[in-house]
């Protein structure tokens, strides 16, 4: 249907109003849609590496007694994969689509801050870099993604490997909380007139959601690493049992923000679903308000549910009972979403186009997700698959099968609209295939091989357990996974060099961004939209004969745009060089200096930054 | 953070959906995730309290192995004047903002001096405390008490410094005249955050002095 | 259609038939030794009860779910030219309906998981046979207060008495795992954490750490041995026979063989060596094996007695490592050709253990290999 309607609406290159280029002009961004964009290139280039290093720990699990890679190096590289998966990927890679489409969404020229934007992008690049720059040093993160105390002890990890991971997620959680500030007063503050709440595009509702549980998670990561960074720097014994600290107050911190992460990494997902959804089954969301509320639910029980990690710490049974319940309960608004969706489908016309295809794939996929959840919420049955292979298959049906598909989606229905170009379809198609086939082959024999005991984070396994061929399996279907995201590559390489050739509404879309040409300029809305109820733009067109003329790029002459600005990104080099300072004082003692120097070029920049004008 | 409420908000051509300030919201978001930082610490110092192998203790006196002899180590009356005066600071920012909102300089200056005054002597309070404690046997790492308090207090503490520095910017501003009515928001955020880390020390107070 | 964009219809059935063989060979417990889904005493019965229970609703729910999904995506597909489907925005009746059912499935499991929780937290009761576990990085320490006997690595129980653990770990946390038994519990430096079970079936299976514990944590493995009650009073009474100074110690003559025969999984699975205890022929290999054990150090973390041996010690226990099945932490076999291996380049095999290399020559390996084989 689109490339009829490409016939039919003659492709234009972008106009020239107001847009610069040059990489100064990048580094000095404040436009949502730049900063998305390097969201998005970031957060997929550190992807492709959190891909690579999977496809080694599979290389090396392929055969019993392997040596491909020693025990050190397996160690760094699953726990760089988890780190970086979760915070260098899935999240960034929501945090382009927050970046980009909530202003569009809502019918806004910005964000409520741009510059803090900004900010939030350079600190969590060079917070992603710190990490990785570990590698450089033979010192990689080693002590598995959630870092349980006392490994992490100076003991017991004496090398830098901890010190890049805490400080790392530092950094990172300042980018997230300065990101969650700024996208939460957007959306409360900066919705088109009309947009009430109830009429918000169902993935600005989920992301906001999310950002109220970043901002209440985060504080928490924050606090526990603080305490590590005691411990490890400053003698202090927080988590270190000979001087009377408890290792399991790090598991209560750690969990209390890690599941609230989990719905951080999970919700973006379900709005860009809500999204596709009803755009290629033409037809609303079905239950919006139920869609709501359960995502408002989840985020509510998704505190309350943090000790099923602990099962098998022994916390007796009142606290199992109680935890084994809250987390049974989850999966009633989690049901919900999930029938809402196929309502959504029931009865439409549903167009399998590529994003149609992620989006259908990311139910399949969630549903085997979300039923393992339901096991392993029963402690003594959770006793037993705690720690082992099956864990890891849910959580990868969870965050591969439910977040990366869903971003996927996203990326092939917004892709268009961000670049003014059309992927391929049949590129699309097959990317598509190969992951699901890929993913399944990867993730499914892990639950047979969990449960039949296969613990997770071995470096190796021997022979006579019975693991080989599972594990073979497993290894081919991740190159099948892999080879799915050569051919992605290959597809946005070909959009690439063909002319830019994307309608503004090449899906028949149902929201404002869908209003406005493809890429949208730089102002987003020559006028501001006004709205009158849900799916705005379907309300646009609705008893139309014709299709809506292609909208005109217009000048933008008198539309008042936020000026480009140094100071977020200096002051986001001062916040990593304390942090680089830090490290330097926890492994020599002194250097008090470099502290007090790098606290300086941070108050600097923030000073500059407040006193600039803001244009 | 400051920078949360030092920006500019855009796309303010039509007002914004709630009518308020995007910056007062983000300054009250900010302070939204701050209850949960804050709550953690205080958390972390409960989760600790008592369970400190050695001495010194805070409210029990405590003899070392090696026959040493050390009083309960908190000083309740100079932090209770520091409380108060903090207590107190709080009603001067709402002085010196009315000022502002007036158009009065007078009223501004004089009274933002003396939130000022007020912090630097709750934070001069605690470096004299920290000091005094190292001095008498209490560092970081001496113990669980000495680990969670210090990382309490100083947590604290560098948010008031924040707070003063801050408030010092403000006033220098309000020197030059740069603070009429219009702009009195910058000091409403200003104010709102100082009310915050006094609200936080209202808490911190009883948990660590006065409970024992 | 759907499915044909990818594969024509031999290829799919193909795929599917070998799916169907993945998932048949998946389903086999038997294939593994490790398994939780054949469980050989209550405790681990408890926790597959309640496993099946969860995995037929999860079942029913992924094949409705699943099927609904499917249908829709058949029977819906739009083709061009359809007109617009009707607007429907919600229908509170379905709704609901859909969410109290799941509800209602999710008490049906939480009903047996309370049940379960509060039996499996239960004490093990009077008469139960206690057992100290002590995780240390990499292996485990096992200690039997009731014979005043300490053992690594290896853990016999009797069948049909309640073993009660209580555990701790001498330095990070690590999790220990009796699958075919039990379930797993966590270990830690400042709290004792517990589990029982009641081994109803006898043999030998493998355990290992499930909590990551640092470089080696995928060589934390031991054995667990189920005999009968003869079969562990014997093994029991053997161990206490075994003293301080076995080479100034005569234990008879035996037939048993020497050590640089080796013993072989089978043999030392025998159960319960015989109570008068085991005597090598003691060679110049042995004489000069006992003196480097002393010499080169091995003495100050390893005990060479069971009985009153001191608790946490640095290295395991090596009263019986000649009769193990397994060295250094289900590493390697324990053969002689290993056992060298091992001591002469520990850093080598594991690295990151606290064994250092001594430099050892392969003569010395060699006496102190067979002065260790003949401990069993």
């Amino acid at each position: 249907m689109a490339t009829r309607v490409l016939d039919q609406q003659r492709v234009h290159a972008p106009a020239a109003h107001g847009e610069k280029t040059g990489v100064l002009s990048w580094l000095t961004t404040v436009d949502h849609k730049r900063i998305g964009i390097l969201y998005g290139a970031t957060a997929f280039f550190f992807f492709l590496m959190g891909g690579v290093e999977a496809l080694l720990l599979r290389i090396q699990l392929g055969a019993p007694n392997n040596t491909f890679l020693s025990a050190e190096r397996y160690n760094e590289l699953f726990t760089m994969h988890g780190t970086t998966m979760i915070f260098l990927a899935i999240m960034p890679l929501s945090a382009m689509f927050f970046n980009y489409m909530i202003p569009l969404l809502i019918g806004a020229r910005d964000v409520a801050f741009p510059r803090l934007n900004a900010f939030s992008y350079w600190v969590f690049l060079l917070g992603g870099l710190f990490l990785n720059v570990s590698w450089l040093f033979g010192a990689a993160p080693d002590q598995g993604w959630f870092g349980y105390a006392n490994l992490t002890s100076k003991q017991f990890s004496p090398g830098p490997n901890v010190d890049f991971w805490m400080l790392g997620l530092q950094i990172l959680g300042i980018a997230s909380l300065a990101a969650a500030v700024n996208f939460f007063v957007t959306v409360i503050n900066l919705r088109a007139p009309g947009m009430n709440l109830m009429r918000m595009p169902m993935f600005v509702w989920m992301s906001f959601i999310t950002q109220v549980l970043l901002l209440l998670a985060f504080p928490v990561i924050t606090v526990a690493l603080i305490l590590l960074m005691f411990d490890r720097f400053f003698g202090t014994h927080f988590f270190v049992p000979s001087g009377g600290g408890d290792p399991i107050l790090w598991q209560h911190l750690f969990w209390i923000f890690g599941h609230p992460e989990v719905y951080i990494l999970i919700l973006p997902a379900f709005g860009i679903i809500s999204e596709v959804l009803p755009v290629f089954s033409r037809k609303p969301l079905f239950g919006y308000a139920a869609m709501v509320f359960s995502g408002v639910f989840i985020a509510f029980l998704g505190f309350g549910v943090w000790s099923h990690h602990m099962f098998s710490t022994g916390m007796g049974p009142i606290a199992d009972t109680f935890f084994a319940l809250t987390t049974m309960l989850i999966a009633v608004p989690t049901g919900v979403k999930i029938f809402n969706w196929i309502g959504t489908m029931w009865g439409g016309s549903l167009q399998f186009r590529t994003p149609m295809y992620f989006a259908v794939g990311f139910i399949a996929m969630f549903i085997i997700g979300g039923l393992s959840g339901v096991m392993h919420a029963s402690p003594p049955a959770d006793l037993q698959q705690t720690d082992t292979y099956f864990v890891v298959a849910h959580f990868h049906y969870v965050l591969f099968g439910g977040s990366i598909f869903g971003l996927t989606a996203g990326a092939y229905y917004w892709w268009p609209k961000m670049f003014g170009r059309m992927l391929d379809e049949r590129l699309g198609k097959l990317h598509f295939w190969l992951m699901l086939i890929g993913f399944n082959l990867t993730f499914f024999p892990m639950h047979f091989v969990g449960l039949n005991g296969m613990p997770r984070r071995v470096y190796t396994y021997p022979e006579g357990l019975g693991f080989e061929t599972l594990n073979q399996i497993e290894t081919a279907g991740s190159f099948v996974l892999g080879l799915a995201f050569v051919v992605f590559l290959y597809n946005i390489f070909q959009s690439w060099r063909k002319p830019a050739n994307a309608p503004a509404d090449p899906w028949n879309g149902a929201t404002l961004e869908w209003s406005i040409p493809s890429p949208p300029q730089e102002f987003n809305f020559p006028e501001i939209p006004v709205v009158h109820g849900r799916d705005a733009h379907w309300e646009a067109k609705r008893g139309r004969t014709t299709p809506l003329p292609e909208p005109a790029r217009v000048s933008g002459a008198g539309i008042h745009l936020p000026n480009p600005s140094y100071w977020p990104l200096i002051t986001a080099i001062g916040l990593t060089a304390v942090f680089t300072a830090l490290m330097v004082l926890g492994h020599t003692g002194s250097h008090v200096w470099a502290v007090v120097a790098a606290v300086l070029l941070l108050f600097f920049g923030v000073f500059r930054w407040a006193f600039e004008p803001a244009g | 953070m400051t920078a949360v409420a030092h920006d500019v908000p855009h796309g303010l051509e039509h007002a914004t959906s709630t009518g308020l300030d995007s910056r007062k919201l983000a300054i009250w978001t900010f302070i939204g995730s701050e209850c949960m930082f804050f709550a953690s610490l205080i958390s972390n110092y409960l989760v600790h309290k008592g369970r400190s192998l050695v001495g010194p203790f805070p409210h029990e006196p405590w003899t070392s192995p090696s026959g040493e002899h050390f009083k309960p180590i908190l000083e309740i009356p100079l932090v209770t004047l520091g409380t108060a005066l903090l207590l107190f600071s709080s009603l001067f920012v709402v002085l010196a903002l009315s000022g502002a909102q007036r158009g009065s300089r007078k009223a501004l200056v004089g009274w933002l001096a003396a939130t000022i005054a007020c912090g630097i002597f709750f934070v001069g309070m605690q470096v004299y405390e920290f000091t005094h404690f190292v001095r008498e046997g209490l560092k970081l790492s001496t113990n669980l008490f000495g680990a969670s308090f210090y990382t309490l207090t100083g947590f604290h503490g560098t948010h008031v410094t924040i707070g003063v520095i801050w408030l010092i910017t403000l006033w220098i501003l309000a020197l030059r005249g740069k603070i009429p009515p219009s702009k009195s928001l910058n000091l409403e955020m200003a104010a709102l955050y100082w009310h915050f880390v006094d609200v936080v020390w209202i808490i911190i107070f009883p948990v660590v002095y006065l409970i024992k | 259609m759907l499915f044909r964009t990818v594969a024509p219809r031999s290829l799919r059935s193909a795929s599917a038939l070998g799916l169907l063989a993945v998932v048949l060979v998946a389903c086999s417990p038997e294939h593994y030794p490790q398994t939780t889904l054949l469980p050989r005493g209550d405790f681990a019965q408890i926790a597959d009860h309640l496993l099946d229970t969860t995995v037929k609703w999860a079942l029913l729910v992924f094949v409705l779910v699943e099927g609904v999904l499917v249908y829709s995506i058949f029977r819906f597909r739009g083709k061009p030219g359809d007109p617009e489907p009707q607007q429907t925005h919600g229908n509170t009746t379905v709704e609901i309906i859909w969410t109290v059912i799941p509800a209602l499935i999710l008490a049906a499991i939480a009903v047996p998981t309370v049940k379960a929780i509060f039996q499996t937290s239960s004490s093990p009761g009077k008469g139960s046979l206690l057992v100290e576990v002590v995780g240390h990085q990499w292996w485990w320490e096992f200690r039997y207060p009731e014979f005043n006997l300490t053992t690594a690595n290896e853990l016999h129980v009797p069948v049909g008495r309640t073993v009660s653990l209580r555990m701790g770990s001498g330095d990070v946390i690590h999790s220990f795992w009796v699958p075919q038994f039990a379930a797993k519990r966590d270990v830690f430096a400042n709290r004792e954490t517990r589990l029982w079970f009641k081994a109803e079936v006898t043999g030998e299976y493998p355990g290992q750490c499930a909590e990551f514990c640092g470089v080696q944590h995928g060589r934390m493995a031991y054995r667990i041995r189920a005999q009968t009650p003869e079969e562990f009073s014997a093994w029991v009474a053997h161990m206490q026979s075994l003293k301080a100074q076995p080479a100034s110690t005569a234990r008879g003559d035996s037939g048993v063989k020497t050590a640089s025969q080796g013993a072989t999984v089978q043999q030392s699975n025998q159960g319960a060596a015989p109570s008068q205890g085991a005597a090598p022929s003691q060679g110049a290999d042995y004489a000069t094996g006992e003196k480097l054990f002393t010499a080169k150090g091995c003495v100050a973390c390893h005990a060479l007695y069971a009985v009153n041996a001191p608790k946490g010690m640095v290295g395991p226990n090596l009263a019986n490592v000649g009769a193990r099945s397994y060295i250094a932490a289900g590493t390697l076999k324990n053969t002689d050709e290993n056992l060298s291996h091992w001591i002469r380049d520990p850093q080598g095999v594991k690295k990151g253990v606290l064994m250092p290399n001594l430099g050892l020559t392969a003569t010395e390996a060699q006496a102190l290999v067979a002065f260790l084989r003949a401990h069993k």
